[in-house]
């Protein structure tokens, strides 16, 4: 005691004197604090729940609603706390393995900026406040709900469809309407020039000989592109058990990750694929007003004659893929072309969308914005979505809504919408919620919560459930009411429990159906839209390949995750071909204005080889000017240029400003100088025996093969597993989603704009890409780094306090506690993957982000040097696992980080001691070499060189 | 050394003592330096933006201690920068002093003998300048005894195998040799000073220091003993240091680095430079001391020697890097002699051509070596060549290596160069130290230079000595 009281009042205090200070103390320190603090009971479990086990994970299948078609996954929780999202190999869709948004969502739920109370007017007010003034807003209109408009983004929730429809039967006079900035409009309009209805083409490319990709990243982005990734890769692989490859075409203006894989790519602007297409579809047989393939420019003509031929060759084992946001015209003609080559059905199949109520989602917003003018709007309820930022500019919505006089917003964010609301609403992450949701072949999930909401975070349903009284209704019970009416079963807890551990309902999977062509379909197509050149050129707008339209535009692991095959991160950039900058004199990071009819917009230059000429590519979901800390204010906002009537496809001016603006890549020189990197060899050379370009490529022989000579003594071997890596460069198409999952398995901080900028980015696994060949048709290559583990590691040996060591299993280990951070082994690291902690990157303070963390792996701090480690801590649990059940580690029971996420399967990892090893099998195939083997370090992780499978005939000229 | 056949068939044209000096007017000379003539106008000034800079440089420590090596402007590829290249080059610097007390010492150049003070103290602090950056530029300083073997708890040694863990070495004991042959040198003139100083406490300080020497015969006898043991227990090191830290660079993989030219190439272009930095101090400290008189034109013509000499061994391994890369046909080793040539950093790159290559070539010219105004110019240009060597050694080696993917750029910030710079401050802040409480030329050895009278004999043979 003597020690906590005051000096003075030592000794002399007697018991009573003590008692009357403190009283009095506390008397005063009560005031105060007048009022009476509820009771709060707390329950510690004196038994824990069965299967909880202290550091042992448990995994949750919920689904990831996202644009399109959910993402079934499985969430890895740690005590409760959700830590890592892997594939849900369970899911009859085909998504073992995640996007990189998926990966992102962990952070998306911990992120401190997420809104955390409710607001009225700016101010902090509270839920029954909220009810109250949404009640009062609902008795001042009439039974019918006249005035009431309630804004959904794309709903593919079967109860909350099911919900707001009971809801509008209460007030008809109310309207629902859905809006999405990146929607299937074009698409539907598409589908119905083509069929008269609207369907979803899924392509399946188990039988598919020849691919056509107009505009289509189908291996990337779509709410089916795990699947097809996967399935393209494993067609890509085909050749190792003695199958024919499949050969992909790629017509697109911005370099994608799917026309990287492509054997012959076109990058054409907007404009000239319509025409284009036009001329293929005639020539494969279609009824379409078009000219001869013989008319078109030589450069052209050889590269489609090719393609017609190979196309009308694989009739039925062909298939032709239109972007979503390609022009109606162009979805409508590839909808043709598979019709006149018998694909239909074949290996293109068609479904029912997904969408509970499609609409034409921008009509749909025009309407309101009409309504909202004309005065009829009394209530505007906005459930998610961030309509003032992300809708055309012409319609100014943001403007418009705040003329309503009851207008409330429900979103993870406050957001530009929010700010313009009377009523923010934080809503639940779907990490922390009750929820359903489809993926794109129609089979529901449950979205189940694997944390109870951080904040005051409500549901979609809870608030439509309070629209239509039913106030205190959890989503919970709407949800699984919902099912229990739809299930038509006896014993309706099992499926509920069956469908949440599988996480997904079974029989809810659409059937495919068949479609006839539209007679008139060829009056119907119109005229290709017009060329420009010169002064004027497209302006094609995309989502953003991470942040897609914004709405992750505080998440900053998408932020910092370099974009495939650019590499830039925190911006968007406008990106132009090498020729269109030369003619406009337009110079890498110069700021340009890009103007259009709607407004103008200034964005730093990127030169993109094989980017279409006359054409700019700039990607949406930047210059935002309310998403958090780190997502306001980067980049511009493209969304200005976008107008309601034109869609997706603008016209413009662009012009230097002469200024600069510093881009962060983090990569800055995209050509291997001549350099045996990633080696690229086509199917015939391979199978030939003539394989390894090595020998022709750069004159020296050795390259890539270990000296036989060496005085390093060799590795002694080892009975227990040697772990080691294999890459496929055949299959990898750069969408760098094993970036972000190895984020997220080993506590990876990020470092922002200004640390990217310096070159101090601390991924350990990085997607370079180069580009070889000609500027505007380059071969676009990928290669995924990690550590290469070397078993004569450079870095071992220079290290003056043995922080990093070699293991027996062959990992090259970092010591983080030992490491005094020289830098040296960054410096003797051939392939540059070590990482150093320069400043303390890892946020040590933001609760929210100490319960992100992956308990099984260390936060590093300042100073120390860090590396891709093979998922140590993954080995070390299946060796304790193996160990308890008294067996070896199984082949294949090891699953790295990044391994596990990529969705084409281009990583391999086993044990190299075992013959059958997957591992084992692929280094003993002709196209594998190991990255600079001449060095003699032996690296452990090694490479399928890429094979392509390209058209003889286009190869002549 | 190439400066041996010089001075011992030395030009009978200059002396290496001005005549007219017996032994009193050069104890009264070099002792009133300290004791008489007291802190000038001057001297406050350069001592005072010495100080300035160390200030400079506390600051730059603190913030660095503070936030982390983050400040300056590394990155994933180019991790080590500034403070490798300072550290190369101070200690490159600090070849001098050595070299001139110990190696030409034993090779009986007694010209060496008036310079060979300042040339030594100019040594020790080159290395307490080099000894500075190893530390700061760990990522965590504050674990730099890890590289130290000593016994813990934790079980642990220092990884033996690693460049770095010589270099301790290398380093810790060519300072200290350095440090106590400089001592040791000094003792005698100590006592001199300690004999001539009229306050109290001056004398009280220089007697201590003196450890009690009174001149004796056995003094003498004992002295001549240890000072020539040391000198060979320094001349090892003056090639070893050199070479170890040229370790650093031959023992990796990276072009450019990983050469066996290193450590020779290394150990002349540190003296090189040390000769140049000697050179840089002695011209003004002569100028404005008045010490024409034992620091004579010879002195520096045959320093401008030796550094013409070191310099066309560096011209040599900068022929011979550019010829193996060529003759190697490794790809990688081609590329890096190209990109230094023409790639962003090619304006470094020439500029230490020209610095290192083509002005010493100035130096043939008996005339340009007797033109003091021009030589302090030279070795300053040398100083900053041998600066650009390091540099470039050691920044474009890094920053466009094996995969092209990861080439990135170098660019020093505000932290970099106020180090930098503040290293400077601190060497010449104690260098003004230096000049103001000791002897800047040695005293004794002086003396025996000293012709006995009716001596006609105009070099000295050696024989003299006490």
């Amino acid at each position: 005691m003597k020690d906590y009281v005051a000096p003075h009042l030592h000794e002399e205090v007697q018991r009573r004197e003590f008692l009357r200070l403190m009283s009095a103390s506390l008397a005063l320190g009560g005031l105060g604090a007048c009022t009476r603090q509820p009771t709060e009971r707390i329950y510690p479990s004196a038994r824990s729940p069965e299967s909880r086990i202290p550091g042992k994970p448990l995994f949750f299948a919920t689904a990831m609603p996202m644009t399109g078609g959910a993402q079934p996954i499985l969430v890895e929780s740690h005590m409760g706390r959700p830590t890592k999202i892997e594939g849900n190999p369970l899911h009859p869709g085909g998504f073992a393995a995640t996007t990189a948004q998926a990966q992102a969502a962990v952070l998306g739920l911990y992120d401190p900026d997420r809104s955390q109370v409710v607001k009225h007017d700016g101010r902090i007010s509270n839920w029954p406040a909220f009810l109250g003034s949404l009640r009062e807003a609902l008795d001042g209109l009439d039974e019918q709900g006249t005035g009431l408009r309630i804004l959904t983004e794309t709903v593919l929730s079967p109860s909350l469809a099911d919900q707001l429809w009971s809801l509008l039967n209460d007030k008809p006079a109310a309207v629902w309407l859905q809006y999405e900035p990146v929607n299937r409009d074009t698409a539907r309009v598409g589908a119905k020039l083509a069929f008269g209805e609207d369907v979803l083409p899924i392509p399946s490319f188990e039988h598919a000989d020849v691919v056509l990709a107009i505009d289509s990243d189908f291996m990337t982005t779509g709410p089916a592109s795990v699947r097809l990734a996967r399935d393209f890769a494993a067609r890509r692989r085909a050749h190792e058990t003695g199958a024919k490859l499949c050969r992909l075409y790629a017509i697109e203006s911005a370099p994608s990750p799917t026309g990287s894989m492509a054997d012959h790519r076109l990058g054409l602007s907007p404009a000239r694929i319509d025409a284009l297409v036009r001329v293929i579809a005639r020539a494969v047989g279609a009824d379409v007003d078009a000219p001869e393939v013989a008319s078109l420019p030589a450069e052209h003509r050889i590269w489609v004659e090719a393609l017609v031929a190979d196309l009308t060759a694989s009739r039925g084992r062909s298939v032709v893929i239109a972007g979503e946001l390609q022009a109606p015209a162009v979805q409508a003609l590839a909808h043709t072309m598979n019709a006149a080559l018998e694909n239909a059905g074949a290996t293109i199949h068609y479904f029912d969308p997904i969408e509970m109520e499609p609409v034409d989602q921008v009509a749909s917003l025009h309407q309101l914005v009409d309504e909202i003018e004309a005065g009829d709007v009394r209530a505007l309820v906005i459930l998610g979505g961030n309509p003032a930022y992300t809708a055309p500019a012409d319609l100014d919505f943001g403007e418009c809504m705040s003329r309503v006089p009851f207008c409330a917003h429900l979103a993870l964010h406050e957001d530009e919408t929010s700010q313009r609301c009377g009523w923010h609403v934080p809503e639940a992450h779907f990490l922390e919620s009750w929820s359903d949701t489809s993926a794109y072949d129609g089979t529901a999930s449950i979205v189940q919560p694997l944390i109870a909401p951080l904040y005051e975070g409500r549901t979609s349903h809870e608030i439509v459930a309070a629209l239509a009284g039913f106030v205190g209704k959890s989503s919970y019970e709407t949800v699984r009411a919902y099912w229990k009416r739809e299930s038509f079963t006896d014993d309706f807890d099992a499926l509920w429990a069956r469908s949440l551990h599988d996480g997904w309902l079974a029989e809810t999977a659409f059937e495919p159906r068949s479609v006839s062509l539209s007679p008139d379909l060829a009056v119907n197509l119109g005229e290709p839209a017009p060329v420009f050149e010169g002064d004027r050129m497209e302006v094609h707008l995309r989502p953003d390949p991470m942040i897609w339209d914004g709405r992750f535009a505080n998440n900053g692991w998408l932020q910092e995750l370099p974009k495939p095959i650019t590499a830039l991160t925190w911006d968007n950039a406008a990106l132009i071909s090498p020729v269109t900058a030369r003619r406009l004199r337009i110079e890498r990071e110069e700021l340009v204005e890009i103007e259009c009819e709607r407004g103008k917009v200034e964005a730093a230059a990127l030169i993109v080889p094989g980017h279409a000429d006359d054409c700019v590519t700039l990607h949406l979901g930047y210059g935002r000017t309310k998403a958090g800390k780190l997502g306001s204010g980067l980049g511009c906002d493209a969304f200005r240029l976008v107008s309601s009537a034109a869609g997706w496809s603008s016209v413009g001016r662009l012009q230097s400003t002469g200024r600069r603006y510093r881009l962060a890549r983090t990569q800055l020189h995209h050509n291997m100088e001549g350099r045996d990197i990633v080696r690229s060899e086509n199917i015939e050379e391979l199978s030939s025996g003539s394989s390894s370009t090595h020998s022709e490529s750069s004159g020296s022989e050795d390259q890539h093969e270990e000296r036989e000579h060496t005085l390093l003594a060799p590795p002694a071997p080892h009975d227990g597993p040697a772990w080691g890596m294999v890459i496929d460069l055949s299959t990898c198409m750069g969408c760098n989603a094993c970036v972000v999952a190895c984020q997220s398995e080993n506590n990876i901080p990020i470092v922002g704009k200004e640390e990217v900028l310096r070159g101090r980015e601390m991924h350990w696994i990085r997607v370079d890409s180069y580009f070889e060949g000609h500027e505007s048709s380059p071969e676009i290559l990928h290669q995924p780094v990690p550590c290469m583990h070397c078993e004569n590691a450079p870095c071992e040996v220079v290290c003056p306090v043995g922080a990093t060591v070699h293991s027996a299993e062959g990992l090259n280990d970092m010591v983080y506690n030992r490491c005094v951070g020289t830098r040296y082994c960054e410096a003797n690291c051939p392939y540059k993957v070590r990482r150093f902690n320069f400043y303390r990157y890892a946020d040590f303070e933001t609760p929210s982000l100490k319960m992100m963390r992956n308990p099984d792996v260390t936060v590093r701090s300042r100073g120390v040097m860090e590396k891709c480690t093979y998922c140590v801590q993954r080995i070390n649990e299946a060796r304790v696992r193996a160990k308890k059940e008294g067996r070896e580690i199984r082949n294949g029971e090891v699953v790295t980080a990044c391994q596990g996420v990529c969705p084409s399967s281009a990583i391999a990892f086993g044990d190299l001691n075992d013959p059958d090893s997957k591992v084992s099998r692929l280094r003993s195939l002709p196209q594998h070499y190991g990255l600079l083997a001449e060095l003699g370090v032996r690296p452990r992780t090694t490479y399928l060189s890429r094979v392509t499978d390209k058209n003889p005939e286009v190869e002549k000229a | 050394m190439t400066s041996k056949d010089q001075s011992t068939t030395a030009a009978p044209g200059d002396p290496i003592l001005a005549p007219g000096h017996d032994l009193e007017t050069i104890t009264d000379k070099i002792s009133s330096l300290v004791l008489a003539r007291g802190a000038s106008r001057g001297w406050y000034v350069g001592a005072g933006l010495g100080l300035l800079l160390v200030m400079l440089l506390l600051v730059s420590l603190a913030y660095l201690l503070l936030r982390g090596i983050g400040i300056w402007g590394l990155n994933n590829q180019i991790c080590w920068g500034f403070a490798i290249v300072n550290f190369v080059w101070w200690i490159g610097i600090g070849h001098a002093g050595t070299l001139i007390s110990a190696i030409l010492l034993l090779l009986k150049q007694h010209w060496r003998t008036s310079i060979n003070r300042f040339a030594e103290a100019m040594t020790i602090f080159a290395v307490i300048c080099a000894g500075i950056f190893p530390l700061i530029h760990l990522g965590r300083p504050w674990l730099a005894h890890w590289l130290l073997p000593y016994p813990n708890t934790m079980g642990l040694w220092p990884q033996f195998r690693s460049p770095l863990v010589w270099d301790v070495f290398a380093v810790s004991t060519y300072a200290t040799v350095s440090a106590l042959f400089w001592y040791v040198g000094l003792v005698p003139d100590l006592a001199t000073l300690r004999d001539r100083a009229k306050r109290p406490l001056p004398r009280m300080i220089y007697a201590f220091l003196s450890m009690g020497w009174r001149g004796a015969t056995h003094h003498w006898d004992r002295y001549e003993t240890a000072y020539l043991l040391l000198a060979g227990l320094a001349t090892p090191l003056v090639i070893s240091v050199h070479s170890v830290i040229a370790f650093d660079f031959a023992v990796s993989v990276l072009p450019g680095w990983h050469t066996t030219i290193m450590p020779p190439y290394f150990v002349a272009g540190a003296v090189f430079s040390g000769f140049a930095m000697v050179l840089t101090i002695a011209i003004p400290v002569r100028a404005i001391y008045g010490l024409q008189d034992f620091i004579t034109m010879r002195h520096l013509d045959n320093m401008a020697k030796v550094m013409l000499g070191t310099g066309l061994i560096v011209a040599y391994g900068y022929l011979t890097e550019i010829f193996i890369a060529w003759y190697g046909s490794n790809g990688f080793e081609e590329f890096m002699i190209k990109n230094r040539m023409v790639g962003p950093y090619a304006p470094a790159y020439w500029s230490l051509i020209l610095c290192n290559i083509a002005v010493p070539q100035l130096l043939w010219s008996p005339s340009v070596r007797r033109n003091t105004r021009l030589l302090l110019a030279i070795a300053l240009i040398v100083n900053i060549g041998m600066w650009l060597e390091r540099f470039i050694i050691v920044v474009t080696s890094l920053h466009r290596d094996f995969l092209p993917s990861n080439w990135d750029m170098y660019a020093p910030t505000f932290w970099d160069w106020a180090t930098y710079a503040g290293t400077i401050g601190l060497f010449v802040l104690l260098l003004f130290l230096f000049m103001r409480f000791m002897p800047v030329i040695s005293i004794f050895e002086m003396r025996t230079l000293v012709e006995p009278a009716g001596h006609e004999d105009p070099t000295p043979t050696g024989e003299v000595e006490p």
